[in-house]
């Protein structure tokens, strides 16, 4: 069972105050994108054996959304950050590079 | 007009702990810019407390501020002024954007009173209660066992709680469940 | 026989005596006993039978690691089966009896089973009973099924209280023998949180048995001296009888605290797990020792040599009046020597290395014990008990040698260290030739949530047997936990322990070396479960070469003591026979919990009143007591119907409805979802919600939604109200409120941030009673002055009224194609405005009605039902419900995906309403069939019922359903097979069959 830090509360707790949400970084498609676009945004998911980047909501807490950079193998949490944003803030970014030199996930290197 | 009950009706149970359901309490959700220094002046005129820290209780002589989220507060006041607190609070905060909502009914409130709280709460939510971790002025939303739930203390022998009244039988069984004579552990000084 | 020694048992008090009875019979022990020792202490050898041969079996350990000793416990609701008698201690009144056998431990006539023991081999069963196939289900398994299983299953209700209980500590150790305790003192020193727990009752391990000095005491002192310091240190909590039961991912450990099963009557819970979060988890959790295979090393009274010797020491038990011991390493002449001191008789030490033994062997041979090496056991001789044993040369393939009378044998196959903890979580290990064990592999631990390692073992569970060096290993483990918990680390001498001068052990896998198939089908590796050498080898010819193959062919390691004592010396006889190295065999998975846990203890507090959290709504306590037939919706229970006196469910439901229709009913609505979406983006955010244009609802106006997923599957429905111009009011189902809740504040966190929305879920703010039915205007107005009248309060409007003296909120919202209010109070204030409603309405007879009568009138009026009509895969085009999709706006939640192909092809199955021709009510969930068969040979259908009732109103059986071409096809009909073959034909109608222009309703 993992312990996650909600960076909205602060709070490090077990993971039965979370609740996952699947992959971050997922762009919106809706009307007016092709039938690929849409396939993609709804049911494409990369799914990696690794660095992953994931959405967690603080559901017995503060009830916010925020997003973990994480392995899937190792488990290692390498920093959450807000929902509020479509890019990797690159503080993330480098403590993943920290750990795992060259890692990419989706378009995010 | 009926006189108002709360969900258990001041219930209480005397057990290594004691346990008690609180009478109903006036609280008000209230959301929005929590940096702005009209709505800290609004919760100030509401409750008479200053805007509480990250994950903190701030309390005063006629109400108190809980910190929910980074855009959420529960302000604590006596239940017969909730109507008339809102009605202030909306007028000091006109023109921005924000919720006030009156949620005194949709909660139970309890106490737990004793030396030995912090195990008690230890015992159903996953939250560490050595004194060093949590003290008076710390306000916690948690799950206890299987409900979302919120603590703190207001002083080392006192632990107040709130959870959703639907749910109040359960925690009230929960509460005297943890705080049956026997099952002292006795880890907290 | 085994009996009580005059002169020994440190762990005893004498002055107290505990009566027991073991099938039965009457015996006695000391407060301190264990049950197995207790059971020694009055001659009971035999204890069980195994599990396939039924062979007599006796206890073989003293710890958690006794694969025999299981019984059934106590009585009534306190009766548990397979409690592990030698970690079980002695309670006055406790009542055992042994498992496994028929009719009595005496006379088994399973054991036949021992006499076909060479039919009875690996992977018997897999091989005999797979054919013929039909067989299987009607004779094999109801026998098999009779004579598997070890214990009985209790039938009562378990009268125990048990508990959790969340720890956190910068450092847990586990294990409370010297090295726990001495890497437990360093960690704390330094000031970090340390939680130290020991599964027996007694603080020491094994050291105060083993003997030796620390600091020139002797070590029992060092233990004591430890111990009190530990205690008096406010940052150090201490446990016995807690056994770390698994080491989990981020530092997560899982402690089994055994509260009261030694004080049955005391009150509390019976055991607490403590579900801790450590910074660093030590584990010190000692070595087992390994049996030797040889033939009939399972006949009771031969036992594991520490065994022996602990019996002995702790609990002043002979085993036997003549004992030999039978090893491979020095550490089991302690047990000789030991034994000797008492009193005893110690015939010889058979010791398998021709080098022999060193300073110990000395020792030995000066007490007079002859010791032979390079010698071994042919094979034990006895069945119910031991009566001699026959020696042979170790190198050879078993010519006896010699006979030696004696009624215990004490072996000693060396040392495995406990690494299961270490491993839980994927701490790696490594194998030592020299010390023929594996071993944790230290710079491969198991990795925690910033990916550093958090688990360090110490001592003997490291590999380091001797004292001395047991002890420096725990404190450099305690040091270097503390550091890793950023503890600042003074530098302290490590205890100064007296080495010993030990020969090196020898890997005997198998005694003698060459035996025979005869002695090599009676020499056991799996006592429980019956797994010989021989079948390990067998498993290998037939090519279960893998370990875990292996494992699962022979159920080698699977009984409940999950291979403690078994697999090293199984996976030897496995490398064996294919040749290679043990390494390259490995070992299987070590899995939590270490020994088995009870499932009180996981269950924790959560059973009966508070197995689950039950919502109540302010009506609840009427509802129990005016007859609510309760069903579950959500966590909620709402009362299906309120039965009267001699009433069944089915006319309750009609009298409600019935009344309900005629007169005036009340429903306890305050299980809907209640949503405040407040802000200048509210009508733009609520559109993208909803398939409905909201933004153009004016306030003081209600409107009916609906939700869809991204996928375009219906999700929700409820009526909006529009509070005022930034602010609506979203009803939501009952089982939606926080589903809804939580995905509206998803999008706007997680998408569309910059919408300037706040939401707030009101739910149980508000107790909801919904007064339906012809008079229920009537009976309201006597309770208001407000005009609630059709031109004052409008169909689809609210209205903010004062009813019985209390502030509501009235909506003229209908769900039943009635007249209807429903009518929102401060949840406190609920119970009274439903008593005012029951008394202003009692002139019109008014009836509370359950969800069955709702649902009933909702079909009656054709209006769909979130989880009935809606499954996950219909959409709102399915229901026909084009008009509450608009048509106008670009985007909403899953309007993309209702543009897909599969969503808009014509041959989606749509909603009509069903009347049966012969008035009868359909089967929940019916098809309808269509003509051929598919690919499956299966019918072909078209169509399905989603909802059916009996109608009272219409007094007859109603359905509405999804059918191919549904709404073209009305008038026709319809053939809806029934499970016992015949066939039910219904017509296909509008699906509203009640007041079909909504006249009654809205006036």
């Amino acid at each position: 069972m993992l312990i996650l830090e909600c960076p909205y509360c602060g709070v490090t707790a077990e993971e039965t105050e979370f609740h996952g949400g699947g992959e971050a970084h997922i762009k919106r498609y809706g009307p007016g994108s092709t039938e690929e676009e849409f396939n993609n945004y709804l049911f494409a998911k990369v799914n990696p054996k690794g660095v992953h980047f994931e959405r967690w909501r603080h559901a017995n807490g503060c009830g916010k959304w925020f997003h973990a950079a994480r392995n899937t193998v190792t488990l290692e949490v390498y920093g959450t950050y807000t929902a509020q944003t479509s890019d990797i803030p690159q503080d993330i970014k480098d403590k993943v590079s920290a750990k795992v030199p060259g890692w990419s996930w989706r378009e995010f290197e | 007009m009926s006189n108002p009950v709360s969900a258990l009706q001041g219930a209480a149970y005397d057990g290594y702990v004691k346990v008690e359901e609180l009478g109903l309490r006036g609280m008000i959700t209230v959301r929005g810019n929590l940096a702005s220094t009209k709505l800290k002046n609004a919760v100030k005129a509401a409750t008479g407390a200053a805007m509480p820290k990250q994950r903190q209780i701030s309390i005063a002589d006629e109400g108190a501020v809980a910190w929910m989220s980074p855009d959420e507060l529960l302000l604590l006041v006596s239940y017969d002024k909730v109507n008339e607190v809102i009605a202030a609070f909306e007028e000091a905060m006109a023109g921005q954007h924000f919720l006030a909502v009156n949620v005194s009914d949709a909660r139970a409130m309890f106490r737990l009173s004793g030396d030995k709280v912090r195990e008690v709460i230890a015992k159903i939510s996953p939250v560490d209660m050595a004194q060093d971790e949590f003290n008076t002025g710390d306000f916690r939303r948690t799950r206890m066992a299987q409900i979302p739930a919120a603590f703190w203390m207001a002083d080392e022998q006192t632990v107040e709680i709130i959870c959703f009244r639907s749910v109040a039988d359960y925690a009230y069984g929960l509460l005297k469940d943890a705080a049956e004579p026997g099952g002292e552990i006795g880890i907290f000084g | 026989m085994s009996t009580r020694l005059s002169n020994s048992g440190r762990l005893l008090n004498k002055g107290r005596a505990m009566n027991f009875t073991f099938n039965g019979k009457r015996m006695s022990g000391f407060e301190g006993d264990t049950l197995a020792s207790a059971l020694l202490a009055n001659d009971q050898m035999l204890v069980g039978r195994s599990f396939k041969y039924h062979r007599p079996r006796g206890i073989v350990a003293s710890g958690a690691e006794e694969p025999n000793a299981l019984f059934n416990m106590g009585e009534g609701s306190k009766f548990e089966p397979n409690q592990r008698a030698t970690t079980t201690e002695l309670f006055d009144g406790c009542k055992l009896g042994s498992q496994n056998h028929w009719p009595s431990l005496e006379f088994d006539v399973g054991a036949v089973n021992n006499k076909l023991g060479r039919f009875l081999t690996a992977g018997f069963y897999y091989k005999m009973f797979m054919h013929p196939r039909p067989l299987w289900k009607h004779v094999y398994e109801p026998i098999i099924r009779q004579s598997a299983g070890l214990g009985k299953a209790p039938k009562d209700r378990d009268a125990d209280k048990y508990e959790h209980f969340y720890a956190y500590t910068d450092v847990a150790v586990v294990g409370g023998g010297v090295a726990g305790l001495q890497a437990a003192l360093v960690a704390a020193k330094t000031g970090a949180r340390v939680l130290v727990m020991e599964q027996t009752a007694h603080w020491g391990g094994r050291a105060p048995v083993d003997g030796g000095t620390v600091n020139g005491e002797p070590v029992d002192k060092f233990v004591d001296q430890i111990v009190s310091e530990l205690e008096t240190m406010s940052n150090v909590t201490i446990r016995t009888r807690m056994m770390g039961s698994g080491v989990y991912d981020h530092g997560y450990l899982l402690g089994y605290e055994r509260v009261n099963d030694h004080q049955p009557e005391a009150k509390g819970p019976r055991h607490r797990l403590w579900r801790i979060r450590a910074g660093q988890i030590i584990t010190a959790t000692g070595a087992i020792e390994r049996p030797i295979s040889f033939a009939g090393n399972d006949i009771p009274g031969v036992m594991l040599a520490s065994a022996v010797r602990d019996y002995a020491v702790n609990y002043g038990v002979s085993v036997g009046d003549r004992t030999v011991v039978v090893t491979n390493n020095d550490d089991a002449y302690r047990t000789a020597i030991a034994l000797k001191n008492l009193g005893l008789d110690v015939p010889a030490i058979i010791d398998a290395r021709s080098g022999g033994a060193g300073a110990l062997g000395d020792e030995a041979r000066a007490l007079g014990i002859r010791v032979e090496n390079g010698k071994g056991i042919a094979k034990v001789k006895g069945y119910k008990r031991v009566e001699g044993v026959a020696i042979c040369s170790q190198a050879g393939e078993g010519a006896v040698l010699e006979e030696i009378a004696c009624d215990a044998v004490a072996m000693s196959g060396g040392w495995s260290p406990v690494v299961h903890l270490w491993s839980h979580c994927g701490g790696k290990l490594y194998w030592d030739e020299a010390q023929a064990h594996f071993r944790p592999d230290v710079d491969k631990a198991p990795t925690g949530a910033a990916g550093e390692a958090f688990v360090i073992v110490a001592g003997s569970a490291n590999g380091y047997l001797d004292l001395a060096a047991g002890l420096a290993d725990a404190d450099a483990a305690g040091k270097a936990a503390a550091k890793a918990v950023g503890k600042k680390v003074a530098k302290s001498d490590v205890p100064a322990a007296e080495a010993t001068d030990e020969a090196a052990s020898e890997a005997i896998w198998l005694m003698p070396q060459g035996a025979n198939i005869k002695l090599r089908m009676k020499s056991w590796l799996d006592y429980q479960n019956d797994v010989k050498v021989s079948d390990i080898q067998l498993a290998a010819r037939e090519g279960f070469e893998s370990v875990e193959h292996a494992k699962r062919y022979t159920t080698l390691g699977m009984a409940t003591d999950q291979g403690k004592l078994s697999n090293i010396n199984g996976l030897a006889i496995l490398s064996d026979a294919l040749n290679q190295p043990i390494p390259q065999t490995g070992t299987t998975t070590f899995r939590p919990p270490y020994t088995p846990i009870s499932m009180g203890a996981i269950a924790g507090e959560a059973r009966g009143e508070i197995f689950q959290p039950i919502r109540k709504t302010p009506i609840h306590s009427w509802n129990e007591e005016n007859g609510a037939d309760f069903e579950p919706v959500g966590a909620w229970r709402r009362p299906y119907t309120y039965l009267r006196d001699g009433e069944d469910r089915h006319s309750a439901v009609i009298r409600e409805i019935d009344q309900t229709r005629s007169s005036m009913g009340l429903l306890d609505a305050s299980t809907l979802g209640k949503l405040i979406v407040k802000g200048p983006d509210a009508g733009k955010f609520l559109d993208m919600m909803y398939t409905n244009m909201m933004s153009t609802l004016k306030p003081g106006r209600c409107r009916y939604g609906l939700m869809c997923n991204e996928n375009g599957f219906l999700m929700d429905d409820g009526v909006v109200a529009r509070i005022d111009d930034d602010t609506f009011l979203c009803h939501t189902t009952t089982g939606g409120a926080e589903n809804i809740h939580g995905h509206m504040e998803e999008w706007l966190q997680t998408e569309w941030w910059d919408l300037k929305v706040y939401v707030a879920n009101v739910t149980e703010q508000f107790a909801q009673i919904a007064v339906v039915g012809p008079n229920g205007r009537k009976a309201m107005e006597k309770l208001t002055e407000d005009d609630i009248s059709a031109e004052g309060l409008p169909f689809m409007a609210f209205k903010d009224i004062t009813l019985a003296g209390i502030s509501a909120r009235a909506y003229r919202i209908s769900f039943s194609g009635e007249l209807s209010y429903e009518i929102a109070v401060p949840a406190s204030q609920g119970r009274a405005l439903w008593d005012a409603l029951l008394e202003a309405g009692a002139e019109f007879n008014v009836m509370p009605y359950g969800t069955e009568g709702l649902h009933v009138m909702r079909a009656e009026k054709g209006f769909i039902m979130i989880g009935d009509e809606t499954d996950g895969t219909v959409i709102p085009q399915d229901l026909n419900m084009q008009w509450a999709i608009s048509k106008k706006k670009e985007d909403y939640l899953g309007k993309r995906a209702q543009e897909r192909s599969y969503m808009t092809d014509p041959t989606r199955w749509k909603l009509v309403g069903l009347e049966t021709t012969d008035g009868s009510v359909l089967s929940e969930g019916a098809y309808a069939v269509a003509p051929g068969e598919n690919a499956n040979g299966q019918r072909n259908v078209q169509g399905r019922v989603t909802s059916t009732y009996y109608s009272p109103t219409l007094k007859r059986g109603i359905a509405m359903g999804l059918l191919l071409n549904g709404p073209d096809r009305m008038g026709e009909v319809v053939d809806f097979p029934r499970v016992d073959g015949t066939s039910v034909l219904a017509k296909v109608v509008d699906p509203i069959f009640y007041d079909k222009d909504g006249e009654k309703q809205n006036v």
